[in-house]
């Protein structure tokens, strides 16, 4: 960077910029992983490694030296591909389980699907590098903007504008959003419970492949630890929002997201590494005062009390 | 008939640990290591059980007291004069206090049970899914902590110079004592009224059971223990904060279901079931010599199979081998 840029605050638009690029991100991972909160009360802790799955996909793709769409295509079909595996095999068998129990259950399919992982490419990792073009950066005044973070910010906000449509304005949003209310009732009325977990989780399985593409443009290298950190934080923000409604749980992943941007950028090395203690100490915080979450309006809350 | 009852109910997990120990040592240093392991991960998965097992709520979080404990321990039975040089960065008051092996074991303990009593005071009011995440995040912070807060412990780096006092006969002892207290809490009039919030909480509230103060007794007594079993632990490897972290959680989680959560007698199941698993795994993954040809299984194995199995367990059979329940002759001999 040539002159210093202007400073918000004493936080340079760079860090800003990044930290709202992170915040996209992070806002998708708690999209898919509140949607299916939303029908089955249950919370997928191997979300992340539905992305890792689709980075190595990609990470694949390129090291056969396949085109891009195609390495995309190839993410998208894995996800997908494995998102519904999940359901059927782990999820379905377990839905009248306690969340508690299902809450293990999907910690083990993690740990299960990373050490597959492990067994079939190794501990080194690999590159996916077929996309490496977006991390050049777009000058704007004197900012330099890595056109990947453009596009996540774009693709973040896509994605939300189809969603939104998706659950306000079809049948099968219709639905979703009567099953996350009151699973037993919408049944009673006639909504397909196989049918809207299907929907969900498939979903979900598509934000996930989106977000092992724009992971892997910022990280390239792919390890079986692939967005283990970032799933554990989002699940942090996901909770510190409001798990209860989609738009809470959404705005908690984006906060967390744009959080760890911006404290990460802009407190010395000796103070950011204590950074999860500090996130994890709100969540703590959050689950004890406001136990149905920061941008929640009273209604129901996950949390029994004693 | 009651008492003998009572007697199965002790003895049946105390003699499989013992068996474990004399079984260990017939074999030769390389091998007696593995038992000594599954003994270490006894005691771990039956403090595990005695907040999960009895109260019914689920705590992510019990590896922090092993973590706690293990580098109390740890940092406590360090020759001191070693100490400046291996941990230049020690708060005062550490680096000028050793103690022996038994001391340590019993601070570690104590520390463990004074942490949990503190990260329990507030967090025993919640239950279920808030309960796990509340305690996953207590395993993030602590786990952060001591990666990088160096004057309390080796920071990232590993324990070294820490006497490596649990052999056979300690890991046996430890896990004997860790049974007994667990058994003892079990038949206490608080185990009873714990289990009692676990069965039916409204009924237990209506004849005047407070289910925090009894939670909160559990998870200080299970912390106790976890750190004593962190103690254990050190003293038998050079540990970092990576070997107390997420696989230790999800591996100990792993036993308790796979044993059964609800009993002690599946705890135990469960930790020696799933640690000669292990076991053979890993002694598969270095190549094993069986009926002529050699087995070679890649690195990683373990975690796929135990995973599995965890899973399978949780869909077919969600109380555990053991059904939950403790070891009764007399449903034995039928």
């Amino acid at each position: 960077m040539t002159a210093p840029s202007p400073a918000v605050l004493g936080i340079d638009w760079q860090t800003l910029v990044d930290a709202v690029g992170l915040g996209s991100i992070y806002a998708l991972m708690a999209v898919g992983i509140g949607l299916v909160f939303g029908v089955l009360r249950l919370i997928n802790f191997a979300y992340g490694q539905l992305v890792m799955a689709g980075a190595y996909a990609l990470a694949l793709a390129s090291e056969r030296g396949w085109p891009v769409w195609a390495g995309i295509l190839l993410c998208f079909a894995v996800v997908l591909a494995l998102s519904l595996a999940m359901e059927r095999l782990v999820f379905r068998p377990l839905r009248t389980q306690s969340p508690a129990v299902m809450l293990v259950a999907t910690f083990a399919v993690a740990f299960l699907l990373q050490s597959i992982a492990l067994l079939w490419f190794g501990s080194l990792g690999k590159i996916a590098a077929s996309l490496a073009s977006l991390n050049q950066p777009v000058t704007v005044g004197d900012v330099d903007i890595r056109k990947i973070t453009l596009v996540a910010i774009g693709a973040a906000a896509a994605c939300l504008v189809a969603l939104v449509l998706l659950l306000g304005r079809t049948t099968v949003g219709l639905h979703m959003r009567a099953a996350a209310m009151d699973f037993q009732t919408a049944r009673l009325l006639g909504v397909r419970a196989n049918r809207v977990i299907g929907s969900a989780v498939l979903v979900s399985g598509l934000l996930a492949a989106i977000v092992a593409i724009m992971l892997t443009v910022q990280t390239p290298l792919v390890t079986p630890e692939f967005a283990l950190r970032d799933t554990i934080v989002v699940l942090a923000g996901v909770v510190v929002g409001g798990m209860n409604r989609l738009g809470t749980a959404t705005l908690g992943g984006f906060a967390i997201g744009f959080a760890s941007g911006l404290l990460g950028g802009a407190l010395p090395t000796d103070q950011s590494q204590y950074l999860p203690s500090f996130l994890f100490g709100v969540v703590i915080l959050v689950l004890l005062v406001r136990p149905g979450g920061l941008f929640s309006r009273g209604g129901r809350s996950i949390v029994e009390r004693v | 008939m009651t008492r003998a009852r009572t007697l199965t109910e002790l003895l049946g997990p105390a003699v499989l640990v013992v068996v474990t120990g004399l079984a260990g040592s017939l074999f030769a240093r390389s091998t007696e290591i593995y038992f000594i392991n599954a003994l270490v991960a006894v005691s771990i998965v039956v403090a595990l059980y005695v907040f999960v097992g009895n109260s019914g709520v689920l705590s992510f979080g019990h590896i922090s007291f092993v973590a706690v404990g293990a580098w109390a321990a740890g940092v406590l039975s360090i020759p001191s004069e070693e100490k400046p040089g291996i941990l230049p960065n020690l708060l005062p008051v550490l680096s000028d206090t050793t103690v022996g092996n038994v001391a340590s074991l019993l601070a570690a303990a104590a520390l463990g049970a004074g942490y949990a009593a503190l990260v329990g005071l507030p967090l025993m009011r919640l239950s279920g899914l808030a309960a796990g995440i509340a305690t996953f995040a207590v395993l993030e912070i602590t786990h952060n902590l001591l990666r990088y807060y160096d004057r309390i412990g080796p920071g990232a780096g590993a324990f070294s110079s820490v006497p490596e006092t649990t052999d056979l006969r300690q890991a046996t002892l430890g896990g004997l004592a860790v049974v007994a207290i667990a058994f003892g809490y079990g038949r206490s009039r608080f185990g009873r009224l714990l289990r009692a919030t676990r069965e039916d909480e409204a009924a237990a509230r209506a004849v005047g059971v407070s289910v925090y103060r009894q939670r909160l007794l559990a998870f200080a007594i299970s912390g106790a223990l976890a750190g004593f079993a962190g103690g254990l632990f050190v003293h038998l490897l050079p540990l970092t904060t990576e070997d107390v972290y997420l696989s230790l959680t999800f591996i100990t989680l792993a036993m308790l279901v796979i044993g059964g959560v609800t009993s002690l007698w599946g705890a135990v199941v469960g930790a020696l079931a799933v640690s000669a698993l292990d076991s053979f795994l890993a002694e598969t993954e270095n190549g094993l010599v069986a009926a002529g040809r050699t087995l070679d299984l890649p690195a990683g194995t373990r975690i796929v199979v135990v995973g599995a199995l965890m899973a399978l367990v949780l869909i077919l059979r969600p109380g555990g081998l053991t059904g939950g329940r403790e070891l009764s002759l007399g449903r034995l001999l039928r």
